[in-house]
Formats: C-alpha cells, structure tokens, sequence
C-alpha cells in the first residue's frame, strides 16, 4: 500500500500550520518526521487521521482519492495510530482494552473475553510484544502500556502505523525494545511514520527522513549518509551547537541540603532510601537513573507535593522539611514538573495565565484581591518572544499549543522567576534541538549566576552533558556519584542498572 | 463579547431543536387530529401552541414581566451551580441553600422595623449570608473528610427542608392565627420594589427588583472569574487540580470558598423570592428551582453571559408556558420536555463528563487527542 498527502494546507485562526505539505509513505519502510516545536507535525497526521479536516489538499491511497471525515474512516482503510497521551481504561485488563469498540461477542450480545484475551495471545505473539492480556492497565509501566496501544492498531488491521513521538516518555531500555517491534512490523510488511526530536533514533531506525519547517517541508534526508548537525540545520535554519557550551562549575555555598530522606509510598514500598546529598550554589547536579528508581518521588518531595517519612531538607540554610509548594515558590525554588499536562499547566487557561502560574500571588501580578493582567500580559509576550514559544496570541488556550511549545512555556516560568534552586524534571522532553539549545543555555546561565540546579532525566545523554556532578539512584538509594568528565556513558548504565563496573574510573564513592 | 455569540449560538440551536422535537410530541399526543388523519388541525395546534408560548413570554409588559420574575431565581440559583462548576465541585444543593438564605432574609424582613433603604439591602446581604454558611458546610465536610459532594449536598436539602418545615411551625416564624407551616409576612418596607410600580394600579406586573440583583450578582461572579486572584484560583482548580496543588494554591480552603460562594448566590435566589415574590415563607419555597438551576449551569456552559441567557431561556419558558396551557390545550408539562430537550442538546456530554470527572479538554474541533502534548 501507498499513502500520499498531496498539497495538504491546515490553517488554524492566526496561524497555518500545514503549508502545502507533499508527503508519501510505503508498506515495508520507516519514514522519520522531525521538525521544530510547532512545525505542524503532529497536525499532519492528524489530518492523515481524519481528526481534522485540511483546508486543502487531499489524500491518495494507492494514486486514487479518499476521503477521511473521521477516525473510523482512517481505520478502516488501514491507517493506525498511537497517540502519546494513552487512550486506555486504568482499571480495564489488556484484553478488555484491546477489544473496547470492536468487542467480540457471543449470543444475546455478552462479551466473549476469553475470545478477546485470545485475539491479543496471537497478535502478541506474532509481534513479539509480550503481553499479558489479564494484567490491569494501571499497573503497567509506560512502555507496555504503549505496548497495549501498538496492539490495539494492530488488531485493527492497520497497514501505516503513526507513532506520535512515541520515545518521548520511554526510558533508554524501552526505546530499545520500541526499536525491535517496529523492526518486526516492518518485516511484516507494515509501514510506520515515526515523530522524533532526537535525530539520532531517526538516523537509527529511519529508511527516508523527512524535515517540516514551519509547516512546510524543508526537505529530505537520507538517513545513511546525513547527519544530527546537517538534519538539525535543515529543521531550524541555522547551524545548532548539539553540545553542551559550559564553563568549569565555581561551586559556592550549600543551596539543597537533603540529609537521611526516606519516602514510603501508599503501598508501602520505600520509594526514596536514606538519601542524603547537597547541591552548591553554581552548580549543577543531574540525577541519572532508569524510570521508577524513586527519582519521581524524590523531586516530588522535594517540592512539597509528597509527604516523607523521615529525614530533614534545608533551603539556603532554613529548613524546609515539612513547606508547602507555596512557601517553597517563595523561598525561592523553581520547579519543572515530570508531566507537562498532568501538572505543569492548565491547559484549559490562556498561555499568558499559565505564564504566571507559580507566581500570580506576587505583588507584581496581583493587589491581593485582583489580578493585575496588563503586566501579567506584558511579562508573557517578553517570555513568548524569548523563549521562541510559537503562537499567534499568547491570550489563546495553552492546549492551542504543540507539545514542545507548552514545554517551553513551563521552562520559561519557572527559570524566569527570581530563584535560588531549580528543579527540572525532563526539562527538554519533547522539545526540538534548536530549542534545548536554548533551553540548556539558559540553565548554565542560571548556573553562573549562583543558582542551585538539580536535573533529573532518564534521557543519560542529556544529564551527562548538562551537570557538574552525576549522582545515580538505583531503588531508591543514590549508588554512586560521578564526575561526567571522568566516566563513560557505558559505566554510568551499569551503576543505573545496579551493576557496578570493574574499573571504577571517575568514581568518588 | 465572543462569548456571548458562542452561547447564544449553541442556546439557539438547541431551541431550535427542542422546539422540532417538540412539535413531533404535540402532534403524535393530538390524538382527534390524528384519528381523522387532519393533519392542517394539527399543524395548526403546534402553531397556537408555539405562538401562545411566545406571546406569553415576549409579548407586552405583562409577558416581559412573568419572564423577569421567572428568570430571577433562576440566575442566582443558576450561579450557584455555575461557581461551583468552576471550582471543580457539582453543587446539588442549591435548594437547601436558598431555603437556608430564604429563611435568614425573611427573619430579618419581619424582625426589624427599619425604613426600605436600610431593611432591603439588610434582608438581601442575610439571605447571602445564610446561604453561604450552609454551602460552605459542604464545602468544609469535602475538604476535611473527603465526602463526595453531590452526596452531601443532597442530603443538606433534605436537612434543609426539614429545618424550614420545623422553623415555619415555631411561634418565632409562624403567622399568627395559622395551624400550617407559613411564615409571618416580612414588613412593607422590606419588600423589594416592583419593577413596574410606575405603571399604577397594574398589580399583575410581578417583576420585581430582584432582577437587579440578579444581574449584578451576575456582573460580580464575571468580576470575580476574570478579575480577581481568587477567580484565578477557583478557575485553576477547578481545570487541573493537579496543577493546582504544583502551583501552590491551596486546593481545599478553595473548595470551601467556591461553595461560600456558591451558597451566597443561592441564598440570595431565596432572599429574592421571599422579599420580591412572596412576601413571606412557605415550604415550598424553593419549588424546583434548585434543580432547574443546574439545567441554567450546564446550558451556559457555567460563564457568567451564558449563565445569564439560559437562565432568561428558561423564565422565558417558563412564563410562556403558563399561558399555552391557558390559551390552549397544550399541558404546561411541554415546557419540561422542552427544558429537558434543550439541555440534552447542549449539555449531556458535558454532564457526563462532570460527573465522572473526566479530564480533557473542550471537544469543539476535534481537539480531543493531541498526543503527549503534540
Ligand atoms: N487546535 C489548535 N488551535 C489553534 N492552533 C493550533 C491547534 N493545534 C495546533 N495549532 C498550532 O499549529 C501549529 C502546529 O502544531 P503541531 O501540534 O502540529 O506542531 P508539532 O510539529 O507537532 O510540534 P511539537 O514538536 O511541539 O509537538 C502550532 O503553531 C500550534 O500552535
Ligand atoms: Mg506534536
């Protein structure tokens, strides 16, 4: 099967966000789609979906016209999608999953599950996917639930699969995997449209690469013979250091003092283990560690959001074991939450108020009874314009905005207040490389200006190129504490999978 | 001002329908005209019907007037839900709470001798107060225990209910001379001026200066959403408690206050029909309002403007349907029907979503599923 989009214009009010987009994908290939935060991206396949209806443009499968008014119709001509956000049930099975709107059933209409736990053994089976069809969604990791979701395209008989920047919330070990099924579709004779902002899985898994740029296509790379620094310039426009530009860190006084924390979760498990560390004015700290370490729990905590059990925290020297976010703000803590959508926005608000989310209560955007929205609207379009957030009107709707875009919006907020000590989780997930230059820019620049940085990210390559000082969690313990100069990525893996490496070299404890 | 023809727009569509729908009823229940297969009768049975209903509720001072009476508790009640509604919580109670401030205003409406100046205001701000005490229990019982809302606040009207049913047969509160529940009258100069009093010797013209209050409570609650730090506070919680709490705000004292709040505009609904419509109290007081109020939210989608046109829609009806079934043979039940159409047309997916709190964002566009953010 052939999939065309032939001259595919998508205009939304103040913006056009897919520009006459020629683009064709095959059974049998990967095509990569990068482009910047706002490229238009996730809004072509959209339209290639049938969720939204391009302006102009159509559709060709095999060189004839079809016509997707909805999702169903996409369905059934074979095309699949794995969207990031999961549609699944939390308390359902897999199977019931799996089969919910397409329920096999016996007579008088009962649902035949032992035919739907079946179906999902074979498919399972014939893709090497590894499911159990009993296990309850919520109890799975990110990875298998994504699993689930890839299932759910399959049994639908899908011949193009959509993947939505499928990796942006998979650890290194479940991208690996990822990278297998998608092989193994291949080889099947599926074809896949894979949406990355890391060049290197494009250059990894892709057969074609194609670059969107302000919803046009910039044009084409062939994944052999180009490279991240050619793709990135074709993406942005312009040269992008892929590396990190920092000084030698000049470590001052102790901002974070964490001393014996301990964090036991509603189930009982200890999550966070007898952690002690400090993180130093000018300096910044990364925490590496696979996803479920107790690395969410830790940052968690730290911010106030989460109760601990024993163990005393001090900021700038005043103890704030037991702060509320409120006064954690006011002491001075930026915080970049894990999930963009789940806590870091209200997406249901104007970008401008979620812009001064953690600081509306400040004298400068608020009387203590009104809002004071001409400066809260002025401090927006000075963050709009710095941080290169893409929209037309900072007074529209966050969830107007792509991913990366609503990324930026958190980032800029949170560095953009008078702060002694950030806490970034994922800081970059999901945010195209001219950005996280950008983004890592502004982090050192933070840095330099005696700000306290700790940096948590499954993303290895990210926290080794950004901090000062590595520490690893492994089960809830900090197992080692290196010097990201000093170690290998390979070393720093082994400690993050509780191994410890032979030669320690660079290794302080 | 885009607001208010979005809502207008959705209002009139679902209207439009309703009324479709409801010339279907009234045809398929014309059983004479059905029986002689005379469907030119029939047809004209919907038009007198349709044309009474408008007449009744547009047509002439008299008309206007039943609509602005039927539409003041409405509003205010209608606010009740809608504030809640933005702080994340589904007041069902708006019943208890307008008898709970129904009985405050009363009391200070025959207890105190004062001249009109004093005693309205007095009398309205009670009837706020009483109101907000009892929302605010609700509000207090989610954010210290947990209990779900919709359970408590039902269970407070019955309390509610019950309360007045005693209060009304106490000798501080029952008319003198009277073996059943009803409630002294409130002094002639705590009443709230007619509307129309200029218009002399028109003692059919109802509407009174409740209406006003309604409105501004009306221009207050927009004040209070775009305006104020609170406003901003109820309205984050209420999109993503989660986000909420990672800025800092304190989610449970906003449930409280949502529900202070909440319980003031109903209170006031109940001061309004007690020193406006009535004059005194009985226990049906608060007839169906409180429930009818939640049609109002969900129609106008909560906003203030949208809140404050569904809640005209349904007076409107609501006095136009009293003069169908006078003028014809159209039964008043129609107007629920009605009622219930319009709100199935419009709000049903967005109930349901409230009341399984389903977390997504707006559906128009087919905006449903952007990926992890993309
Ligand atoms: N429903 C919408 N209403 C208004 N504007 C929208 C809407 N959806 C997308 N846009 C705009 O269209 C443009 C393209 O968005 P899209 O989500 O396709 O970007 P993307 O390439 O997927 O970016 P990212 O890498 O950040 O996910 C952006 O400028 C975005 O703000
Ligand atoms: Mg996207």
């Amino acid at each position: 099967m052939k999939l065309e989009l032939r001259g595919i214009t998508k205009r939304f009010p103040g913006v056009v966000a897919n520009d006459d987009v020629n683009l064709s994908i095959s059974t049998g290939e990967v095509l990569a789609l990068v482009g910047e935060n706002g490229a238009g991206k996730s809004t072509l396949m959209n339209v290639l979906y049938g969720l939204y209806k391009a302006d102009e443009g159509e559709i060709l499968i095999d060189d004839s016209v079809v016509r997707f008014t909805s999702p169903a119709d996409a369905i059934s001509a074979g095309i699949g999608m794995v969207h990031q956000h999961f549609m699944l049930v939390p308390v359902f099975t897999v199977a019931e999953n799996v089969v919910l709107g397409i329920e096999p059933t016996k007579r008088f209409g009962a649902l035949d599950i032992d035919k739907a736990r079946q179906l999902v053994r074979e498919v399972s089976d014939r893709y090497n996917l590894d499911l159990d069809p009993d296990a309850i969604v919520e109890d799975l990791p990110v990875g298998v639930r994504q699993r689930v979701e890839i299932v759910k395209v399959l049994m639908r008989d899908a011949k193009i699969v959509v993947f939505d920047e499928p990796t942006a919330v998979l650890t290194p070990s479940e991208i690996i995997e990822f990278f297998s099924i998608v092989r193994t579709l291949i080889a099947s004779g599926k074809g896949v449209v894979f949406i990355t902002h890391k060049l290197k899985e494009a250059l990894t898994i892709a057969d074609r690469i194609n670059v969107l740029r302000r919803g046009k296509v910039a044009g084409a790379a062939d994944p052999k013979t180009a490279t991240e620094a050619q793709i990135a310039e074709m993406m942005v426009g312009r040269a992008v250091q892929l590396t990190v530009n920092k000084k030698p860190a000049t470590p001052g006084d102790a901002v974070l003092n964490v001393q014996n924390l301990s964090v036991v979760d509603p189930d009982g498990r200890k999550v966070v283990d007898d952690i002690s560390f400090v993180v130093h004015a000018g300096e910044i700290v990364g925490v590496a560690g696979v996803q479920g370490n107790g690395q969410t729990e830790l940052v968690e905590t730290l911010s106030g959001l989460r109760r601990l059990n024993s163990g005393q925290i001090t900021l700038d020297g005043k103890d704030v074991t037991h702060s509320s976010p409120r006064d954690l703000h006011t002491s001075g803590m930026g915080h970049i939450p894990e999930d963009r959508q789940l806590q870091g926005l209200v997406t249901g608000m104007s970008i401008t108020e979620n812009l001064v989310l953690t600081r509306y209560h400040d004298g400068m955007f608020s009387d203590g009874v009104k809002m004071k929205w001409p400066k809260a609207k002025e401090i927006a379009k000075e963050l709009v314009a710095n941080y290169d957030i893409r929209t037309s009107d900072p007074e529209q709707l966050a969830s107007t905005l792509s991913g990366g875009n609503q990324q930026k919006v958190i980032v800029a907020r949170e560095l953009s207040r008078d702060i002694r000590l950030v806490l970034a989780a994922q800081p970059t997930r999901g945010i195209d490389v001219g950005s996280i230059e950008y983004i890592h820019e502004q982090i050192v620049k933070e840095r330099d200006s005696g700000t306290a940085v700790l940096i948590v990210s499954t993303e290895l390559d990210e926290v080794m190129a950004l901090s000062d000082r590595v520490l690893v969690m492994y089960r809830g313990k900090i197992v080692a504490e290196l010097d990201p100069k000093k170690v290998s990525h390979m070393d720093v893996g082994l400690y993050m999978a509780g191994s410890r490496p032979t030669e320690s070299a660079g290794a302080k404890s | 001002m885009k607001d208010l023809l979005k809502s207008l727009r959705y209002t009139l569509l679902a209207l439009v329908a309703s009324l479709l729908v409801g010339a279907i009823i009234i045809v398929i229940t014309d059983v004479d005209a059905l029986k002689s297969g005379d469907f030119g009768k029939a047809f004209s049975t919907v038009f007198n019907a349709y044309k009474s209903l408008f007449q009744g509720s547009f047509w002439g001072v008299r008309s206007i007037s039943n609509t602005i009476a039927g539409t003041t508790p409405l509003l205010l009640s209608g606010l009740a839900v809608s504030i809640a509604f933005k702080g994340g919580l589904f007041n069902i109670g708006a019943t208890g709470q307008m008898l709970a401030g129904g009985m405050t205003s009363l009391w200070v409406g025959f207890a105190f001798d004062g001249p009109g100046w004093l005693q309205v205001p007095l009398a309205v701000a009670a009837g706020a107060i009483g109101g907000a005490i009892f929302g605010g229990i609700a509000g207090l019982l989610k954010a210290r225990t947990g209990a779900h809302e919709v359970i408590t606040t039902i269970m407070l009207n019955s309390i509610a209910s019950f309360l007045v049913l005693w209060l009304l047969k106490t000798t501080l509160f029952q008319r003198e001379g009277r073996p059943d529940p009803i409630s002294k009258p409130i002094s002639e100069a705590s009443r709230l001026p007619r509307l129309f009093g200029f218009l002399d010797g028109r003692v059919d013209l109802v509407a009174h200066a409740g209406f006003i209050v309604a409105l501004l409570a009306t221009l207050f609650y927009w004040w209070l959403l775009k305006r104020t730090t609170v406003g901003f506070e109820l309205r984050a919680t209420g999109l993503n408690s989660d986000a909420a709490k990672y800025a800092g705000m304190k989610t449970k004292s906003l449930m409280v206050i949502a529900m202070l709040f909440a319980g003031g505009f109903a209170g006031m609904a109940g001061a309004t029909e007690v020193l406006g419509t009535y004059g005194y109290a009985s226990t049906s007081l608060a007839g169906n309002i409180g429930f009818d109020a939640i049609a109002v939210a969900l129609l106008g989608q909560s906003s203030p403007i949208g809140t404050l046109v569904s809640a005209l829609l349904f007076g409107a009806l609501q006095a136009g349907g009293r003069s169908m079934q006078a003028n014809t043979d159209v039964p008043v039940d129609l107007i629920i029907v009605l009622r219930a159409l319009i709100v199935m047309f419009v709000a049903a997916p967005l109930l349901v979503k409230a009341m399984f709190r389903v977390k997504s964002q707006v559906v128009s566009q087919g905006q449903t599923f952007r990926g992890w953010g993309g």
